[in-house]
């Protein structure tokens, strides 16, 4: 009994907590008003809603850890987009591996350039991925000259990505996503690389004195973000079958950010976990598709869509508190 | 059909303003579409640029990226205080940008409504070219989908913003014609949703309708961006012989899914 209640004591106090309960009373919620909401199908929709920003929010979230944020993501995932978009249209005979990889390269380079601004110039990130984030998309129109990849050029193959897989048919994206939150969560947790990124988010101050090279783990995480970006960018592509320069990742940024930090990502770094900002990208994912299966006007959509971020994030804070509480009482018992 | 009213528009713009500035300097025209990258303003641009040649005028293009009622503001503005000669717009809402058009043509700017009407606002602009006669693309769009499926059945409207001065029009003609035609009586509205021509949105819409309305037999989506994200749904959940897709969509974005059967007919968006 007491084991129970022990158990359930920690699984309570855990940062997660509050936001799982979101999402297991959402469902409820839902589903009452709207049985089709507790269906396999929509199971389907809200699990190919995920991909695009689970991938991105696992290079955001690293970014928020170092005490840094990425506004520019929208733009290199169109970047890299309109990239592979324009190599399947004009070299057709190259392997669609490749132009992946190009994608996944250029988000990485936009990404690295974002980390050097950022260092080299010691400057806020906010205000240089805020100027990146104008910047590159003014690049994506440049290299498109402002025309669309239209759908015929898409190929087949990588559409059928967003469609299906040999694994129980679950899309392919949606394996991808879990497989890179999941490399993610062993870069974070067991490699003294990734372990570095808290120490460095938590004190920047002290983490040259602890033999944290900040400069290259501070490019190398804006490198990664903007490399999630770019396979986010491929994604993209295979889930709406074409490349347009001027809608393709407008606003993603917000959505990614909201996303992260409802999942207890702290934007004064140091704190967050990968499997809190996968609750926080499912949660979003189900507001978004249970929103207009209740048939919600469209007026009211966004102001509850905005309200549910801001209960999540009280019902989290409530949580942290609460377990904060409980650690201090503890300790003064000791 | 379009590219020449467009050339008789602007060369009637460009005899105004040369009789009225005396102007020595060529005419100079700028082009505001809905936003930037959207494929269906390609070829009014191009249009523009042949009928400038043409003309000997000064031609230039300045877009918004998203087609939000107030983006086009900031660039009306910055038009005014270049001093340019004519501004031509593809407006986003038809009357967001009412004060600003006034203070334009209080400059002398002479005000063209391209594509799209200041629908209800029209004393904002001086004159309007239209590609259409927008009062038959509603109905029009309400026939095709109605032979497709029997002019039986619910169908449902997936547009872009809910202020779209255009779709709205189209919309409501759609309603008046379903309500007033009685060869459409066995025809039900059953939603009107929409995707703010956003691919993620518009998507989730159009899931969500298949979801809702199991027994839906028609979607219509008087949008590029929206009859695209629907046909790529519709394809996906294989269910192209129980649910009719149509809309207005450019060529290059529909044809795929027509050659593949997901979309049998669509109203062709393209200005010629």
């Amino acid at each position: 009994m007491s084991l129970i209640t022990k158990f359930l004591s920690t699984l309570l106090h855990r940062r997660e907590a509050g936001i799982a309960v979101m999402i297991v009373l959402l469902a409820l919620v839902v589903g009452a008003i709207q049985p089709r909401f507790l269906t396999l199908e929509t199971l389907r929709i809200i699990a190919l809603a995920i991909p695009l920003i689970l991938i991105a929010a696992m290079g955001q979230m690293m970014v928020l850890v170092a005490r840094h944020v990425d506004l520019s993501i929208g733009s290199i995932l169109a970047f890299s987009s309109i990239i592979a978009g324009i190599m399947f249209r004009d070299l057709p005979e190259v392997p669609i591996i490749i132009s992946i990889i190009a994608a996944i390269a250029c988000g990485a380079a936009l990404g690295f350039v974002n980390g050097v601004i950022v260092t080299l110039f010691k400057l806020p990130s906010i205000i240089v991925t805020l100027g990146t984030l104008s910047l590159y998309r003014g690049l994506v129109f440049l290299v498109s000259g402002a025309r669309q990849v239209d759908p015929q050029y898409i190929p087949r193959s990588l559409i059928e990505m967003s469609q299906t897989s040999p694994i129980f048919g679950i899309p392919w994206i949606v394996i991808l996503a879990f497989v890179i939150a999941l490399l993610t969560y062993f870069f974070l947790d067991h490699v003294r690389l990734g372990r570095q990124i808290y120490a460095l988010g938590s004190n920047p101050v002290a983490a040259p004195l602890r033999g944290i090279k900040v400069v290259p783990l501070t490019i190398l995480v804006f490198t990664m973000s903007g490399a999630l970006a770019g396979l986010t960018g491929i994604i993209y592509a295979s889930r709406f079958g074409y490349v347009n320069p001027g809608i393709t990742g407008v606003g993603f940024e917000f959505t990614v950010i909201a996303a992260v930090v409802i999942g207890g990502v702290s934007i004064n770094g140091g704190v967050g976990t990968v499997l809190g900002t996968v609750l926080g990208v499912i949660l979003l994912g189900m507001v978004n598709v249970a929103l207009p299966l209740l048939g919600v006007s469209a007026f009211w959509q966004d102001v509850i869509y905005g309200a549910v971020i801001v209960i999540a994030l009280l019902i989290d804070k409530s949580v942290r508190d609460r377990s904060a509480r409980a650690l201090a009482a503890a300790r003064s018992a000791a | 059909m379009f590219k020449k009213s467009l050339l008789l528009g602007i060369s009637l713009s460009v005899a105004l303003i040369s009789g009225a500035a005396l102007a020595q300097d060529p005419v100079s025209i700028v082009y505001i579409p809905k936003n930037t990258g959207n494929p269906y303003f390609d070829s009014l641009v191009a249009g523009f640029e042949d009928a400038c040649k043409e003309l000997n005028c000064e031609f230039t293009m300045a877009a918004p990226a998203t087609a939000e009622a107030t983006s086009q503001i900031p660039f009306i503005t910055a038009q005014t205080q270049r001093g340019v000669d004519v501004i031509a717009i593809s407006p986003n809402s038809p009357d967001a940008m009412n004060q600003v058009l006034d203070r334009a043509r209080s400059r002398g700017i002479l005000v063209l409504a391209v594509n799209g009407d200041l629908v209800d606002n029209y004393e904002h602009r001086d004159a309007a070219i239209l590609p259409v006669d927008f009062t038959k693309t509603g109905p029009g769009q309400i026939e095709l989908v109605g032979s497709m499926i029997g002019y039986k059945g619910d169908i449902a409207v997936l547009s872009a913003t809910t202020d779209a001065p255009d779709q709205n029009t189209w919309i409501a003609a759609m309603v008046d014609s379903l309500k007033t035609n009685p060869k459409y009586k066995d025809m039900n509205l059953v939603a009107t949703v929409y995707g703010d021509d956003e691919p993620q949105k518009s998507t989730t819409e159009a899931e969500a309708l298949l979801q809702t309305y199991p027994d839906l037999k028609g979607i219509i989506s008087p949008t590029t961006v929206g009859v695209a994200a629907a046909a790529q749904v519709i394809q996906s959940a294989g269910k192209a012989d129980e649910v009719k897709l149509t809309g207005l969509g450019t060529p290059n974005q529909m044809r795929p899914f027509i050659k593949d059967g997901t979309v049998e007919a669509v109203q062709a968006l393209e200005p010629l």
